[in-house]
């Protein structure tokens, strides 16, 4: 399987050029962020307030890493299912958002403001926490401590592993895997 | 009389908490190294080999297999002849499930559910107590994930939608979850009790070990349909398309009221921490 190597921010060129099934190697920094943090995120948008980072071009990671030991970077990073991010999504991807990276499916409305605002959904391998935490070089919390694992992080990557599921022209990995291997187990 | 301290049931908690954490059990790794042979698809042999190598990862650096180390759930089996010295079984579970969180660095998950806070400690544990002879104290712990808990369903049936009604539950239970438990997940079907016992039930025909078949040949053909019909959905490993679905169904059945026929799904995901000992 081949590649793709990516980095952030993410350019137009780069978002047109991925499509659904890609295998991805993203490097450069990524922010993270979780239920709350989202919840937060929007209030500003709301309030005309500044985000605790500029969102443009930038990919979210929905992820709550466990505590580092001393001398890592970060503990156990995998992703966390996305679908509890997809109320904040949409306002996000129209602030500038351009990726998002979590597992398992979105709903109508972010996979239609995928289309609309040109961003992309990467899935990760939830359960791989310990293989993902390899390509994570650096994590500064940058806001919401008090959420602990659930604060925003800006982290810098290193050819973090990743799928595009959906792209800008409506294509859906996980529909597409499973109509072309439903009723194929013997 | 056996007396046994809680510092004793403390400690053996806190090997539990940490061994589980970073170390894959051997039915699980052995599940999924057989799937590599079974899966067809090639995102999903891709997922597989990478889910084995964070368990070897995970392993050797002594790393949490996946950040969510779940709520701490325990199947605790108590003999009739056993005395526990210096306060409640629970306290000394939950001061074990305190220090072992913190002590493998894991991630403490527990937290109010309207204002969201977190408690900082992972407690309360879930526990679920039986009664038993002897002098024994069995205690089995399950870290257990939120993405696959969130995909489990319950429904109370009618005893007219027979075994059918319930293989076609847990399939439409599997369908709806599609990718977001994490799969190839284990299935822990409750069937029978009551509305509550059915999903205790569920949560238990997670801890048998897989590959061992149940004693009861009605359930283990059920199962095997069920395994067949989920791993025909196409959903395949993460969801990227496949036949690896399902490593393995549990099913335990209990006596339910004669105007019921409860039914619970509990989902697991492949990092399927879960271990056991006997005081």
């Amino acid at each position: 399987m081949e590649f793709k190597k990516i980095t952030t921010p993410l350019s137009e060129d780069t978002i047109v050029a991925l499509r659904t099934g890609d295998e991805v190697l993203i490097s450069g920094t990524i922010y993270t962020a979780r239920d709350e943090a989202h919840r937060r995120l929007t209030l500003l948008i709301a309030e005309n307030m500044p985000l605790p980072f500029d969102i443009k071009g930038q990919i979210i990671y929905y992820v709550g890493p466990s505590p580092a030991k001393p001398g890592e970077v970060i503990g156990s990073a995998g992703p966390t299912t996305s679908y509890r991010m997809d109320k904040y999504a949409s306002i996000l991807m129209e602030h500038g958002l351009k990726g998002m990276i979590g597992k398992g499916k979105r709903s109508e409305e972010v996979k239609n403001a995928i289309k609309k605002y040109k961003a992309v959904y990467f899935g990760a391998i939830g359960g791989a926490g310990a293989l993902i935490a390899k390509s994570i070089k650096s994590s500064n919390v940058i806001a919401y401590e008090e959420l602990l694992s659930e604060a925003v992080r800006e982290l810098t990557v290193e050819d973090f592993p990743a799928i595009v599921v959906n792209d800008i022209f409506g294509g859906d990995l996980y529909n597409e895997g499973k109509l072309k291997f439903a009723g194929k187990f013997k | 009389m056996k007396i046994i301290k809680l510092d004793q049931i403390s400690n053996v908690v806190i090997d539990l908490i940490t061994h589980a954490a970073s170390n894959l059990s051997e039915d699980v790794v052995k599940s999924l190294t057989n799937s590599l042979d079974i899966e067809i698809s090639e995102s999903g042999k891709s997922v597989l080999n990478k889910i084995i190598k964070n368990a070897e990862i995970a392993k050797s650096e002594d790393r949490p297999l996946c950040q969510d180390t779940g709520l701490a759930v325990f199947f605790v089996e108590i003999g009739s002849d056993v005395v526990i010295e210096g306060g409640t079984i629970t306290e000394g579970i939950n001061a074990g499930t305190r220090k072992g969180y913190e002590k493998g660095y894991l991630r403490k998950s527990t937290c109010d559910p309207l204002t969201r806070k977190n408690m900082g400690d992972n407690t309360p544990a879930i526990i679920h107590y039986e009664f038993t002879a002897g002098d024994k104290l069995k205690i089995s712990y399950a870290a257990k994930g939120g993405g696959s808990e969130n995909m489990s369903r319950i429904k109370m049936m009618k005893p007219s939608d027979g075994i059918q009604g319930i293989i076609d539950f847990a399939v439409e239970t599997m369908e709806i979850a599609g990718p977001n438990p994490c799969p190839p997940n284990i299935i822990g079907i409750g069937i029978g009790g009551n509305f509550e016992r059915s999903a205790i039930i569920a949560k238990k025909a997670l801890f048998r070990n897989i590959g061992t078949i149940n004693p009861d040949k009605e359930l283990a053909q059920i199962e095997q349909t069920i395994y067949n019909k989920i791993n025909n959905i196409g959903t395949g490993p993460m969801g990227f398309g496949g036949v690896c679905t399902a490593l393995a169904v549990h099913i335990i059945k209990e006596p339910c009221h004669i105007a019921s026929m409860p039914v619970a799904i509990n989902i697991e995901c492949h990092s399927h921490r879960h271990g056991s000992v006997v005081l």
